[in-house]
């Protein structure tokens, strides 16, 4: 489903990010990326949703070339993924129903079907009946499930999150990765960078840890072992 | 059915994007309006002044007089070689009794009576040549006074060489400031979509993540530009409506003594023109300046 070859991804300025990387993740898994902040692991979320380019390697995410895509093929590519960020990324102007709508808008999808689609899965994420309320009238886990219902909604095949309960508290934290728990169990893939030890210690996932820009440990049931300590 | 379903939603997004962001639309509005007012204001004023230049040029004539008892056959054939030429725009033949009313009317008024049924002037048949191009008065003068059968060629030397120098000046003068319009719009326009690019970065980078093509992103954004455009033709066009008339007025009661010279074109002859040209400047402009600032933020 996910591959990576010998990726490395330089900035500009200074050092890599990514250090000839090599991973695979099959479809159906739940992978945790875990490490510190710094070790490259937005890196290696903006390269999968085709923010970035590898300087050197491939990847492959189901069986598409993403280095290899032209411009005009990225949005397309994109559908296939959803995609959770620590800072939500909402639009601010629009309500709970538009953001979720959105989604279906630009793949599309005939209004009477979207009028269905929106509050079944807005319900999914326990948010239903806020359907009229603006982001910033809403609390950062309520925010987040918005968000995870905009990402859903396509029922794309993956979905990638960084750092999706960066800005929650426990409770929130909790429930937002039981949400993924629920969502890997009807077949996605789900991909979750996290700092959040106690939950990657308590969910016995596949653990990836990275530092300094390379894989340092990768272990089926693992846990967050942090090498500093 | 699905893209008349996208269709309708780009423009609802388009004119939701007004509010969503007031005071961006309305500085841009502003922008637009205060560029379109500034045309609007220049344009009326060259084209008034350009229409009073032709006017004057159009009054402009040669009266070319005839040899003592010239025939009438004659007469005619030298009206037909004076109408061949390119700059005559028209002629028209004063007859010596036309002549005598025209002259007694402007110069006699009640003391013409003494002079009875007589015509003092017998010999002031003529034809007045009116110039499609005031410039070659000079080259007709010329040409005409060597023609067989023409006495003599009366022209007024200081209004046809004032005339043709003025409407030079006018065009240069136009062209400059033209120029200076222009640079003044495209800053105060770009300065606005600068403001308003903070605004959309944020919006364009989500909407590309979810996997929206750049048309999808970048429709409403047009859309809105155009409305911004429309929008922002109407104040100038409303104001100069209102303060046309009055300026009008008062330069023709000023300038009373003018009022030969000095005629001024309607409002509706002024709109015929000024509110084609105003959208499709104000709908250029929000054309352009939303679709550039878009552009900028839409490789992600
Ligand atoms: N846009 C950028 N330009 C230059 N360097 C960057 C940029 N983004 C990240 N980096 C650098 O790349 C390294 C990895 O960053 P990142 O992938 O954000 O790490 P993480 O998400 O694990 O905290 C860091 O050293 C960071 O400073
Ligand atoms: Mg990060």
């Amino acid at each position: 489903m996910i591959t990576l070859d010998h990726v490395s991804k330089t900035y500009s300025t200074g050092a890599p990010a990514l250090n000839d990387i090599s991973l695979h993740i099959d479809p159906g898994e739940f992978v945790f990326i875990v490490g510190d902040s710094g070790s490259g692991k937005s890196t290696l979320i903006k390269l999968l949703l085709r923010e970035l380019l590898p300087s050197s390697g491939q990847i492959t995410v189901n069986g598409i070339d993403v280095g290899k895509l032209k411009h005009r093929q990225i949005p397309k590519y994109r559908r296939t993924l959803g995609v959770v960020f620590q800072d939500f990324r909402l639009l601010r102007d629009r309500n709970v129903y538009d953001n979720v709508a959105f989604a279906q808008r630009i793949i599309q999808t005939p209004g009477r079907e979207i009028k269905k689609n929106v509050p079944s899965m807005l319900s999914t994420v326990g948010l239903a009946g806020k359907y009229k309320a603006k982001p910033k009238e809403l609390s950062g886990g309520e925010q987040q499930r918005v968000a995870l219902a905009r990402a859903l909604v396509n029922k794309p095949p993956i979905l990638l999150a960084d750092e999706p309960t960066g800005n929650l508290d426990p409770n929130n934290s909790w429930e937002i990765m039981k949400l993924f728990e629920e969502i890997n169990a009807t077949g996605t893939t789900v991909v979750v960078v996290t700092h959040n030890r106690e939950i990657v210690n308590a969910m016995k996932k596949r653990v990836i840890a990275m530092n300094k820009g390379v894989i340092i440990s990768d272990e089926e049931e693992g846990t967050y072992i942090d090498e500093a300590y | 059915m699905r893209h008349i379903s996208t269709f309708f939603y780009t423009l609802r997004q388009g004119i939701a994007n007004l509010f969503r962001n007031k005071w961006y639309s309305l500085a841009s509005i502003a922008t637009i309006s205060s560029c379109l007012l500034m045309f609007g204001v220049f344009y009326s004023v060259v084209a008034n002044f350009q229409y009073i230049v032709k006017m004057a040029q159009e009054g402009v004539s040669v009266t070319v007089f005839f040899d003592e008892g010239l025939s009438d056959q004659r007469i005619q054939e030298i009206g037909d070689i004076i109408s061949a030429r390119a700059e005559v725009a028209r002629i028209n033949f004063v007859s010596a009794d036309e002549a005598w009313e025209s002259f007694k009317e402007d110069y006699l008024g009640e003391y013409a009576d003494g002079f009875g049924d007589d015509n003092p002037i017998a010999d002031s048949a003529n034809y007045e040549v009116y110039l499609n191009d005031v410039s070659r008065q000079d080259d007709l003068v010329h040409y005409l006074e060597g023609v067989d059968g023409v006495r003599e060629v009366n022209h007024s030397e200081i209004t046809a060489n004032t005339l043709s120098g003025m409407n030079k000046l006018v065009s240069y003068v136009s062209l400059a400031i033209i120029g200076i319009l222009l640079a003044v719009s495209m800053f105060l326009i770009s300065n606005t979509v600068t403001i308003g690019i903070s605004v959309r970065k944020e919006e364009i980078n989500i909407m590309k993540y979810i996997g929206a093509t750049d048309f999808f992103v970048r429709a409403p954004f047009v859309i809105e530009g155009i409305l911004i455009g429309i929008l922002g033709c109407a104040p100038p066009l409303i104001a100069i409506y209102f303060i046309y008339n009055r300026v009008i007025d008062y330069l023709s009661e000023r300038f009373m003594m003018l009022s030969q010279l000095l005629k001024f074109l309607t409002i509706e002859q002024i709109f015929s023109i000024l509110i084609p040209v105003s959208l499709a400047i104000g709908i250029g402009i929000g054309f352009i300046g939303s679709f550039s600032t878009v552009r900028k933020h839409i490789r992600v």
